[in-house]
C-alpha cells in the first residue's frame, strides 16, 4: 500500500536531476520521442539510411564494373532484367544499377563536405558578426546580401566553366566541385546564426558567464554555439538537399561531375538522347534524385518540429 | 513614398557597382579573357596576341580597366560577340522578350496558383485538400527541375494525350521544343509552345509558395481583426480576401522577392531542355565556347533584373503594410 502512491508520484513528477547534464539527456529524449511520432520524417530517415548503406556497400552489392563498358550492347541498351541487369544497361553497355550505387556515392558524399563546408564558413562569419555587433555586423551583413542577390546557379556555372576551361574539363573534379559550392553557399547559414547570436548574447546566461570572466570564445563556444545547434542543424539537413539537387543540375548541364564518373545529374543528361525507346535510363537516375531529396525534406521537417522547443 | 522609392533606387546603385566589381572580377579568371577564340588559332602568332592585348588595354592595371569597363557599360557599349558575331547589347536585347515572357508568366503562374493552394489549405486545415497542398509542396520541392522537364515531354510531347470516347477522338500533345512552329505562329502557338516551360520553371515557386501563404495565412485567420471583420457580418470571400489575404501577404512578398536568383536559374535549365530560345540557352552557349563579352553581358543583365526586382519587393511592402513609415 505504501508504495502505490509513489509510484503515481512518480509518474508525475519527473525524478531530481543528479548530475547537471541530466537534464539535456531529457531534452534529447524529448526530442527523439517527437521526431519519432512525426512518421514521414521516420520513414525520410530509414530511406536515406538506405540510400547511404547502397553507396557505402556498392562494391560490395554489385557484381558489375560501373564504368565496364559491354561492346556487345553500344547503342542498345537492355532493358530492365536482361542479361543479369537488374535495372537494365546505358547506352554503352554499362549497368545501371551498379552506375546508381557508385553514383550515390558521388552525390551524398559531396553534398554533405559542401555542408560542412558552407556549415563552417556561414557559422564563423555569423558568429563574429552576432556577436561584436557594431560595424563589423554591418559590414559582413552587407558582404552577405551581395552575395545573396547574385543568382547562385549562373555564378556556379561560370566558376564551374572557367575551372573547365583552364585545363581540361577533367580539372571539374569533385574537389573542385566541392569547393566552388561549399564557398558560395554559406550566406544563408551566416543570416541564420547571427540572428540566434544577437538574441542569445543579451540572455541572463551570457551575461553571468561574462561576468565571471569568462573569455569571448569561450562564451561562444561553450554558451552561445551549443543553444543555437538546432537550427544549424535543421538547415544542414535541408541544404543537404538543395546541394544534391545543385550538383545534379551542374552535371546535367556538363559543368558538374565528369563521364565517365557516374554522378545522378550526368547519367540523366546522358540518357536523354535515348529516352524515346529506353526510359529506364532517364527514370531511374532521376527517381533516385527525387527519393533522397523528398527523404532529406521530410526528414528535415520532422528535425525542425523535434528540436524547435515550442512546438508540443 | 515617392521620396522613400526614389532614395532606395539609390541605395540600389552602390549594390549595383559592387556585384559589378565582382562579375569583372571573376570574369577576369577566364583564361585567355576576350582574346580565348584568338588563342586557339594557329596563324596568330604570340606577339600578336601581345599586340592585341595591348590595342585593347588588356595590358593595363585591373582598376583602369574595371572604370574603362564599367565606362563603357554605362554608355551602351557591351562589346562584340564572338559566338554570335554581333554586338552583345544585340544579343540580348534579341534574347530579352523571349526570357521575359517565360520568367514573367511562370511567377505570374506560381502566385495564381500557389497562392489559391496556400489559402485553401489555411480556410481548410487537416481535410484532404490541405493534405494533398502539403504534399505536392514537398514534391514540388523535391523534383529536380530538369528531370520533372524530361518526364513531361515524354509524356506529353513523345507520347501525347489520345483518348477516344463516345465516337469523339481526342489527341492532344504539346510541342516539345523552341518558341514559336517553324511555319511561324500567332498567339495560340505561342501559348501552346509556352505550356510545358512554365509549368516546369513554376512548380518549385508553387510548392514554396502555397508553403509559406498557408503558414502566413493560418496564423492571420486566429487573430482578433478576423473575428471582428466575421462579427460585423461581412462575407466570408471579403473577410478571406480583403482582411486575410493581404495581412498575410507580407512574408510571401519576401518568399517571392528571395525565390527570383532560383527563377533566374530555373530559367537556364528550362530553356535548355525546351530548346526556347532565351538568354537563358545563350547563357549556356557563350559558357560552352567562352564567349568572354556575352557572358559579362548575361550577368549584366540578371544582376540588374534581381536587384530590381528586390527594389520592387520593398516598395510593395508600403502598399500591403501602412505601418510602415518611410521618413
Amino acid at each position: 500500500m505504501a508504495i502505490a502512491p509513489r509510484v503515481a508520484v512518480q509518474a508525475e513528477f519527473p525524478p531530481p536531476l543528479d548530475q547537471p547534464g541530466e537534464e539535456y539527456a531529457r531534452e534529447r529524449h524529448l526530442a527523439w520521442k517527437k521526431f519519432t511520432r512525426h512518421r514521414l520524417a521516420l520513414t525520410g530517415a530509414v530511406v536515406l539510411l538506405l540510400m547511404v548503406l547502397a553507396a557505402v556497400f556498392a562494391p560490395l552489392l554489385s557484381h558489375w564494373d560501373p564504368n565496364a563498358i559491354d561492346s556487345n550492347w553500344v547503342g542498345t541498351p537492355l532493358a530492365p532484367g536482361t542479361y543479369g541487369h537488374a535495372l537494365g544497361t546505358d547506352d554503352v553497355g554499362r549497368d545501371l544499377l551498379a552506375r546508381l550505387m557508385f553514383g550515390a556515392r558521388i552525390s551524398l558524399s559531396l553534398a554533405v563536405t559542401v555542408v560542412v563546408i558552407e556549415i563552417l564558413i556561414g557559422t564563423v562569419v555569423g558568429a563574429i558578426a552576432g556577436y561584436y555587433g557594431g560595424r563589423l555586423d554591418y559590414l559582413l551583413m552587407r558582404a552577405t546580401d551581395v552575395f545573396l542577390s547574385i543568382p547562385l546557379l549562373p555564378l556556379l556555372l561560370v566558376l564551374t566553366g572557367i575551372v573547365a576551361a583552364s585545363s581540361t574539363k577533367a580539372a571539374l573534379n569533385f574537389d573542385s566541385i566541392v569547393i566552388i559550392i561549399g564557398v558560395l553557399s554559406w550566406p544563408p547559414v551566416a543570416r541564420l546564426v547571427r540572428g540566434a547570436f544577437l538574441s542569445l548574447r543579451e540572455k541572463e546566461f551570457c551575461e553571468a558567464a561574462r561576468a565571471i570572466g569568462g573569455s569571448d570564445p569561450r562564451i561562444v563556444i561553450r554558451h552561445l554555439l551549443p543553444n543555437s545547434i538546432a537550427p544549424i542543424i535543421v538547415q544542414a539537413t535541408l541544404d543537404v538537399a538543395n546541394v544534391i539537387i545543385l550538383e545534379s543540375v551542374l552535371s546535367f548541364l556538363g559543368f558538374g561531375i565528369q563521364p565517365p564518373m557516374a554522378s545522378w545529374g550526368s547519367m540523366l543528361a546522358n540518357a536523354q538522347d535515348t529516352i524515346t525507346y529506353a526510359w529506364w535510363d532517364a527514370i531511374f537516375p532521376g527517381l533516385c534524385i527525387f527519393v533522397t531529396v523528398l527523404a532529406i525534406n521530410y526528414m528535415g521537417d520532422g528535425l525542425r518540429d523535434a528540436l524547435d522547443p515550442n512546438v508540443k | 513614398m515617392l521620396t522613400y522609392a526614389i532614395r532606395r533606387t539609390l541605395q540600389a546603385i552602390p549594390l549595383m557597382i559592387i556585384i559589378s566589381l565582382i562579375i569583372f572580377a571573376i570574369l577576369d579568371k577566364m583564361p585567355g579573357g576576350p582574346l580565348a577564340p584568338y588563342l586557339q588559332n594557329p596563324h596568330i602568332t604570340a606577339a600578336d596576341i601581345k599586340r592585341l592585348e595591348h590595342n585593347f588595354g588588356l595590358d593595363r592595371p585591373f582598376p583602369i580597366r574595371y572604370a574603362a569597363w564599367i565606362g563603357h557599360y554605362v554608355t551602351g557599349d557591351w562589346g562584340w560577340s564572338q559566338t554570335q558575331s554581333e554586338p552583345v547589347t544585340q544579343s540580348m536585347l534579341e534574347r530579352l522578350p523571349a526570357t521575359l515572357k517565360l520568367t514573367v508568366s511562370s511567377l505570374i503562374f506560381a502566385l495564381i496558383v500557389g497562392l489559391s493552394f496556400g489559402i485553401i489549405a489555411a480556410v481548410k486545415p487537416y481535410s484532404p485538400i490541405d493534405y494533398f497542398v502539403t504534399t505536392f509542396a514537398f514534391f514540388g520541392q523535391s523534383m529536380p527541375v530538369f528531370f520533372f522537364a524530361i518526364l513531361l515531354q515524354y509524356a506529353l510531347a513523345v507520347h501525347g494525350i489520345h483518348a477516344q470516347a463516345f465516337g469523339y477522338a481526342l489527341n492532344f500533345t504539346l510541342p516539345s521544343a523552341g518558341l514559336t512552329s517553324t511555319e511561324g505562329g500567332g498567339f495560340f502557338d505561342q501559348v501552346r509552345h509556352l505550356v510545358m516551360p512554365v509549368i516546369v520553371l513554376s512548380l518549385l515557386q508553387v510548392a514554396t509558395f502555397s508553403r509559406f501563404t498557408r503558414a502566413s495565412m493560418q496564423e492571420v485567420l486566429h487573430t482578433d481583426y478576423m473575428r471582428t471583420a466575421a462579427a460585423k457580418g461581412l462575407s466570408f470571400g471579403r473577410i478571406i480576401l480583403k482582411h486575410g489575404l493581404k495581412n498575410a501577404l507580407m512574408p510571401v512578398v519576401t518568399i517571392v522577392a528571395l525565390t527570383m536568383p532560383g527563377l533566374v536559374g530555373g530559367a537556364i535549365v528550362t530553356e535548355t531542355i525546351f530548346a526556347y530560345p532565351g538568354m537563358g540557352r545563350l547563357f549556356i552557349t557563350a559558357l560552352n565556347q567562352q564567349d568572354f563579352s556575352l557572358l559579362q553581358g548575361y550577368l549584366v543583365v540578371l544582376a540588374v533584373l534581381v536587384v530590381a526586382f528586390n527594389l520592387a519587393a520593398d516598395l510593395t511592402y508600403g502598399w500591403l503594410d501602412p505601418r510602415i513609415r518611410y521618413d
